[in-house]
Protein backbone atom coordinates (compact mmCIF):
# COMPACT_ATOMS: atom_id res chain seq x y z
CA UNK A 1 0.00 0.00 0.00
CA UNK A 2 1.03 3.31 -0.62
CA UNK A 3 1.53 4.85 3.38
CA UNK A 4 4.38 1.46 3.15
CA UNK A 5 6.01 1.84 0.23
CA UNK A 6 6.19 5.95 -0.01
CA UNK A 7 7.29 7.35 3.82
CA UNK A 8 10.51 7.26 4.93
CA UNK A 9 14.38 7.61 4.21
CA UNK A 10 15.45 5.49 1.85
CA UNK A 11 17.94 3.34 1.79
CA UNK A 12 20.20 1.39 -0.50
CA UNK A 13 20.38 -2.14 0.02
CA UNK A 14 21.96 -5.83 -1.64
CA UNK A 15 20.06 -6.89 -4.62
CA UNK A 16 20.57 -10.38 -5.77
CA UNK A 17 20.18 -11.09 -9.84
CA UNK A 18 18.14 -14.29 -10.41
CA UNK A 19 18.21 -13.97 -13.96
CA UNK A 20 18.34 -12.16 -17.10
CA UNK A 21 16.67 -12.37 -20.63
CA UNK A 22 17.01 -10.90 -23.40
CA UNK A 23 14.61 -8.92 -24.31
CA UNK A 24 16.24 -7.30 -28.04
CA UNK A 25 19.88 -7.38 -29.14
CA UNK A 26 20.51 -4.18 -26.93
CA UNK A 27 18.03 -4.32 -24.03
CA UNK A 28 18.09 -7.01 -21.75
CA UNK A 29 15.56 -7.11 -18.13
CA UNK A 30 17.28 -8.51 -14.99
CA UNK A 31 15.50 -10.06 -12.07
CA UNK A 32 16.23 -9.37 -8.80
CA UNK A 33 15.45 -10.54 -5.51
CA UNK A 34 15.21 -8.25 -3.02
CA UNK A 35 15.42 -9.16 0.48
CA UNK A 36 12.51 -7.01 2.13
CA UNK A 37 11.40 -5.54 -0.71
CA UNK A 38 7.97 -3.67 0.97
CA UNK A 39 6.34 -3.72 -2.73
CA UNK A 40 5.96 -1.12 -5.54
CA UNK A 41 3.07 0.60 -7.59
CA UNK A 42 3.77 0.86 -11.53
CA UNK A 43 5.30 3.13 -12.72
CA UNK A 44 7.88 3.62 -9.76
CA UNK A 45 11.43 3.15 -10.30
CA UNK A 46 14.45 2.48 -8.57
CA UNK A 47 18.00 3.85 -8.10
CA UNK A 48 20.88 1.68 -8.82
CA UNK A 49 24.22 2.26 -7.69
CA UNK A 50 27.78 0.72 -8.41
CA UNK A 51 31.12 1.34 -7.01
CA UNK A 52 34.62 1.12 -8.82
CA UNK A 53 37.37 -0.35 -6.73
CA UNK A 54 38.73 2.95 -6.49
CA UNK A 55 35.65 4.16 -4.20
CA UNK A 56 34.41 6.00 -7.92
CA UNK A 57 30.28 5.95 -7.59
CA UNK A 58 27.54 6.27 -10.73
CA UNK A 59 24.26 5.99 -10.25
CA UNK A 60 21.11 5.56 -12.31
CA UNK A 61 17.47 5.31 -12.12
CA UNK A 62 15.54 2.49 -13.59
CA UNK A 63 11.95 1.97 -14.08
CA UNK A 64 10.42 -0.99 -12.79
CA UNK A 65 9.26 -3.42 -15.41
CA UNK A 66 7.22 -5.93 -13.09
CA UNK A 67 3.81 -6.05 -11.83
CA UNK A 68 4.17 -6.31 -7.24
CA UNK A 69 5.74 -9.87 -7.06
CA UNK A 70 6.40 -10.50 -3.32
CA UNK A 71 10.60 -9.81 -2.82
CA UNK A 72 11.20 -9.89 -7.18
CA UNK A 73 11.47 -6.55 -8.64
CA UNK A 74 12.62 -6.53 -12.53
CA UNK A 75 14.10 -4.30 -14.52
CA UNK A 76 14.07 -3.89 -18.41
CA UNK A 77 17.44 -2.00 -19.59
CA UNK A 78 19.01 -0.63 -22.56
CA UNK A 79 22.64 -0.74 -23.09
CA UNK A 80 24.20 2.37 -24.28
CA UNK A 81 27.51 1.96 -25.37
CA UNK A 82 29.20 5.24 -23.76
CA UNK A 83 27.26 4.43 -20.40
CA UNK A 84 28.95 3.84 -17.07
CA UNK A 85 26.18 1.73 -15.84
CA UNK A 86 23.85 0.08 -18.88
CA UNK A 87 26.94 -2.21 -20.23
CA UNK A 88 27.78 -3.37 -17.19
CA UNK A 89 24.08 -4.12 -15.71
CA UNK A 90 22.94 -5.43 -19.21
CA UNK A 91 26.48 -7.56 -20.06
CA UNK A 92 28.57 -8.46 -17.16
CA UNK A 93 26.00 -9.01 -14.14
CA UNK A 94 25.65 -12.28 -13.41
CA UNK A 95 23.19 -14.97 -11.46
CA UNK A 96 23.86 -14.57 -7.97
CA UNK A 97 25.86 -11.00 -7.82
CA UNK A 98 25.06 -8.75 -6.03
CA UNK A 99 24.17 -4.77 -7.06
CA UNK A 100 23.14 -2.15 -4.57
CA UNK A 101 19.83 -0.33 -5.25
CA UNK A 102 16.85 1.84 -3.36
CA UNK A 103 13.30 2.30 -3.69
CA UNK A 104 10.43 2.04 -4.68
CA UNK A 105 10.86 5.61 -5.64
CA UNK A 106 8.29 8.24 -6.86
CA UNK A 107 4.86 8.33 -6.68
CA UNK A 108 3.66 10.76 -9.38
CA UNK A 109 3.91 8.56 -12.37
CA UNK A 110 1.96 5.45 -11.32
CA UNK A 111 -1.23 3.91 -11.81
CA UNK A 112 -3.17 1.58 -10.00
CA UNK A 113 -6.05 -0.33 -11.35
CA UNK A 114 -7.76 0.92 -8.56
CA UNK A 115 -7.36 4.76 -10.07
CA UNK A 116 -9.65 3.53 -13.33
CA UNK A 117 -9.43 4.79 -16.51
CA UNK A 118 -9.52 4.85 -19.62
CA UNK A 119 -5.79 4.78 -20.03
CA UNK A 120 -3.97 5.93 -22.62
CA UNK A 121 -0.22 5.05 -22.32
CA UNK A 122 2.66 6.20 -25.21
CA UNK A 123 5.81 4.63 -24.98
CA UNK A 124 8.82 5.60 -27.19
CA UNK A 125 11.92 2.84 -27.35
CA UNK A 126 12.39 1.83 -23.81
CA UNK A 127 10.09 4.24 -22.56
CA UNK A 128 7.43 1.51 -22.46
CA UNK A 129 9.13 -0.53 -19.42
CA UNK A 130 7.01 1.64 -16.32
CA UNK A 131 4.17 1.65 -18.79
CA UNK A 132 4.60 -2.61 -19.28
CA UNK A 133 4.58 -2.58 -15.58
CA UNK A 134 1.05 -1.07 -15.35
CA UNK A 135 -0.47 -3.43 -18.20
CA UNK A 136 1.23 -6.30 -16.13
CA UNK A 137 -0.50 -5.41 -13.16
CA UNK A 138 -3.76 -4.69 -14.66
CA UNK A 139 -3.27 -8.22 -15.99
CA UNK A 140 -2.44 -9.88 -12.67
CA UNK A 141 -5.12 -7.81 -10.88
CA UNK A 142 -7.88 -9.26 -13.60
CA UNK A 143 -8.59 -5.55 -14.30
CA UNK A 144 -10.08 -4.91 -17.60
CA UNK A 145 -9.93 -0.84 -18.00
CA UNK A 146 -9.84 -0.04 -21.13
CA UNK A 147 -6.43 0.36 -21.94
CA UNK A 148 -5.11 1.67 -25.23
CA UNK A 149 -0.99 1.33 -25.69
CA UNK A 150 0.55 3.34 -28.68
CA UNK A 151 4.19 1.89 -28.81
CA UNK A 152 6.91 3.47 -30.94
CA UNK A 153 10.09 1.23 -31.79
CA UNK A 154 12.40 1.67 -34.85
CA UNK A 155 11.58 -1.78 -36.08
CA UNK A 156 9.95 -4.86 -35.11
CA UNK A 157 13.16 -6.48 -33.66
CA UNK A 158 13.40 -3.48 -31.51
CA UNK A 159 9.96 -3.69 -30.24
CA UNK A 160 10.35 -4.81 -26.09
CA UNK A 161 7.81 -7.58 -25.01
CA UNK A 162 6.48 -8.03 -28.08
CA UNK A 163 5.07 -11.89 -27.68
CA UNK A 164 3.75 -10.64 -23.99
CA UNK A 165 1.86 -7.67 -25.03
CA UNK A 166 0.42 -10.16 -28.01
CA UNK A 167 -0.77 -12.18 -25.55
CA UNK A 168 -1.91 -9.69 -22.95
CA UNK A 169 -4.46 -8.05 -25.64
CA UNK A 170 -8.06 -8.40 -25.35
CA UNK A 171 -10.26 -7.98 -22.24
CA UNK A 172 -9.71 -4.62 -23.14
CA UNK A 173 -5.84 -4.09 -23.69
CA UNK A 174 -5.33 -2.75 -27.51
CA UNK A 175 -1.79 -2.29 -28.36
CA UNK A 176 -0.47 -0.46 -31.47
CA UNK A 177 2.42 -0.65 -32.79
CA UNK A 178 4.72 2.33 -35.13
CA UNK A 179 7.92 1.52 -36.70
CA UNK A 180 9.62 4.33 -37.56
CA UNK A 181 12.34 3.32 -39.40
CA UNK A 182 11.81 -0.20 -40.66
CA UNK A 183 8.87 -2.47 -41.13
CA UNK A 184 8.73 -6.21 -42.09
CA UNK A 185 7.19 -7.53 -45.16
CA UNK A 186 3.41 -6.89 -44.95
CA UNK A 187 3.11 -4.54 -42.47
CA UNK A 188 0.02 -2.52 -42.50
CA UNK A 189 0.73 -0.81 -39.10
CA UNK A 190 2.25 2.64 -38.62
CA UNK A 191 5.41 3.62 -40.43
CA UNK A 192 6.05 7.11 -38.98
CA UNK A 193 6.34 8.60 -35.96
CA UNK A 194 3.82 9.08 -33.39
CA UNK A 195 1.82 12.49 -34.32
CA UNK A 196 -1.31 14.36 -33.24
CA UNK A 197 -3.00 12.41 -36.12
CA UNK A 198 -1.94 8.88 -34.92
CA UNK A 199 -3.04 9.67 -30.96
CA UNK A 200 -6.14 11.15 -32.31
CA UNK A 201 -6.76 7.63 -33.94
CA UNK A 202 -5.76 5.84 -30.72
CA UNK A 203 -6.35 7.59 -28.08
CA UNK A 204 -10.16 7.50 -26.29
CA UNK A 205 -11.78 10.86 -27.39
CA UNK A 206 -11.23 13.98 -24.55
CA UNK A 207 -14.73 13.91 -23.66
CA UNK A 208 -13.98 10.12 -22.29
CA UNK A 209 -11.46 11.63 -20.13
CA UNK A 210 -8.34 9.25 -20.68
CA UNK A 211 -5.78 9.33 -18.19
CA UNK A 212 -2.57 9.26 -20.35
CA UNK A 213 0.84 8.37 -19.57
CA UNK A 214 3.76 9.19 -22.10
CA UNK A 215 7.38 7.91 -21.34
CA UNK A 216 10.30 8.06 -23.72
CA UNK A 217 13.55 10.13 -24.75
CA UNK A 218 12.40 13.70 -24.41
CA UNK A 219 11.92 14.94 -27.53
CA UNK A 220 9.23 11.81 -28.13
CA UNK A 221 7.41 13.13 -24.96
CA UNK A 222 7.63 16.92 -25.63
CA UNK A 223 5.84 16.01 -29.28
CA UNK A 224 3.03 13.44 -27.48
CA UNK A 225 2.21 15.75 -24.61
CA UNK A 226 1.97 19.12 -26.92
CA UNK A 227 -0.27 17.23 -29.04
CA UNK A 228 -2.05 15.28 -26.74
CA UNK A 229 -3.42 18.78 -25.22
CA UNK A 230 -3.70 20.20 -28.74
CA UNK A 231 -6.30 17.24 -29.45
CA UNK A 232 -8.04 18.60 -26.51
CA UNK A 233 -6.91 16.67 -23.56
CA UNK A 234 -6.88 18.03 -19.85
CA UNK A 235 -2.83 18.71 -19.22
CA UNK A 236 -3.59 17.51 -15.49
CA UNK A 237 -4.53 14.14 -16.87
CA UNK A 238 -1.27 13.72 -18.98
CA UNK A 239 1.76 12.31 -16.86
CA UNK A 240 5.31 12.20 -18.35
CA UNK A 241 8.69 10.70 -17.83
CA UNK A 242 11.45 11.50 -20.10
CA UNK A 243 14.51 10.59 -19.79
CA UNK A 244 16.73 12.93 -21.35
CA UNK A 245 18.24 12.94 -24.84
CA UNK A 246 19.25 9.47 -25.40
CA UNK A 247 16.74 7.37 -23.25
CA UNK A 248 17.47 4.57 -20.99
CA UNK B 1 12.77 23.30 -23.39
CA UNK B 2 16.35 21.78 -24.34
CA UNK B 3 16.17 17.83 -24.89
CA UNK B 4 18.29 18.02 -21.35
CA UNK B 5 14.50 18.37 -19.56
CA UNK B 6 13.14 15.75 -17.94
CA UNK B 7 10.51 15.55 -15.01
CA UNK B 8 10.68 16.00 -11.32
CA UNK B 9 9.62 12.26 -11.00
CA UNK B 10 13.39 11.94 -12.45
CA UNK B 11 14.41 13.42 -9.15
CA UNK B 12 12.64 11.64 -6.48
CA UNK B 13 15.18 9.47 -5.11
CA UNK B 14 17.43 12.73 -4.37
CA UNK B 15 14.27 14.11 -2.93
CA UNK B 16 13.42 12.03 -0.72
CA UNK B 17 16.44 11.25 0.39
CA UNK B 18 16.72 14.25 1.46
CA UNK B 19 12.82 15.03 3.08
CA UNK B 20 12.28 11.29 3.92
CA UNK B 21 8.78 11.59 2.08
CA UNK B 22 7.41 10.99 -0.93
CA UNK B 23 7.70 14.57 -2.55
CA UNK B 24 7.18 14.56 -6.43
CA UNK B 25 2.98 14.13 -5.00
CA UNK B 26 3.95 17.40 -3.13
CA UNK B 27 1.91 19.86 -4.53
CA UNK B 28 3.97 23.32 -4.95
CA UNK B 29 2.51 26.62 -6.14
CA UNK B 30 4.58 28.86 -8.74
CA UNK B 31 5.48 31.94 -6.51
CA UNK B 32 5.65 33.87 -10.15
CA UNK B 33 2.13 32.70 -12.14
CA UNK B 34 0.38 31.23 -9.03
CA UNK B 35 -0.06 27.94 -10.87
CA UNK B 36 -0.18 24.66 -8.48
CA UNK B 37 0.60 21.59 -9.49
CA UNK B 38 2.92 18.39 -8.45
CA UNK B 39 6.15 18.30 -8.05
CA UNK B 40 6.85 15.70 -10.44
CA UNK B 41 5.62 17.51 -13.08
CA UNK B 42 7.58 20.44 -13.07
CA UNK B 43 10.22 20.79 -15.54
CA UNK B 44 13.83 19.47 -14.09
CA UNK B 45 17.72 20.65 -15.78
CA UNK B 46 20.43 18.63 -14.38
CA UNK B 47 23.71 20.22 -14.73
CA UNK B 48 26.27 20.45 -11.85
CA UNK B 49 23.17 21.01 -9.68
CA UNK B 50 19.62 20.56 -10.25
CA UNK B 51 17.32 23.20 -10.88
CA UNK B 52 13.61 22.87 -11.36
CA UNK B 53 11.61 24.96 -13.40
CA UNK B 54 7.55 25.36 -14.25
CA UNK B 55 5.77 23.51 -16.53
CA UNK B 56 3.61 27.09 -16.95
CA UNK B 57 5.35 29.91 -16.76
CA UNK B 58 8.91 28.63 -17.11
CA UNK B 59 9.82 30.53 -13.94
CA UNK B 60 12.82 29.23 -11.52
CA UNK B 61 11.20 27.11 -8.86
CA UNK B 62 14.03 25.70 -7.01
CA UNK B 63 18.04 24.63 -7.12
CA UNK B 64 19.51 21.57 -5.84
CA UNK B 65 23.25 21.03 -5.42
CA UNK B 66 24.68 18.25 -3.41
CA UNK B 67 27.69 16.65 -2.47
CA UNK B 68 28.41 12.97 -0.36
CA UNK B 69 27.34 14.52 2.89
CA UNK B 70 25.07 17.74 2.81
CA UNK B 71 22.32 19.43 -0.05
CA UNK B 72 21.34 23.02 0.29
CA UNK B 73 18.20 23.76 -1.36
CA UNK B 74 16.73 26.79 -2.90
CA UNK B 75 13.40 27.58 -3.01
CA UNK B 76 12.83 31.02 -4.71
CA UNK B 77 10.56 30.28 -6.57
CA UNK B 78 7.89 28.19 -4.92
CA UNK B 79 5.14 29.99 -2.95
CA UNK B 80 3.77 27.17 -1.18
CA UNK B 81 4.79 23.24 -0.60
CA UNK B 82 1.65 20.99 0.07
CA UNK B 83 3.02 17.78 1.37
CA UNK B 84 1.05 14.37 2.56
CA UNK B 85 1.28 13.92 6.19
Amino acid sequence: MAGTALRGRLTWQLAELVRAVAETPRVKTIVFDVPGWPGHRAGQHVDVRLTAEDGYQAERSYSIASAPDGTRVALTVQRLEDGEVSPYLTGELRPGDKIELRGPIGGYFVWEPSEGGPLMLVAGGSGIVPLMAMIRTRAAAGDDTETRLLYSSRSQHDVIYRDELERLSGNGLTVVHALTDSQPPGWTGYARRVDAEMLAEVSPSPAERPRSYACGPTPFVEAVAESLVRLGHDTRAIKTERFGPTGG
Amino acid sequence: MGELMLDGNAIAGLLQEVFAVEMTTAIGTCGRCGAAGPVGAAHVYRGAGIVLRCPHCNNLLAKIVKNDSRAWIDFQGIRTLQVAV
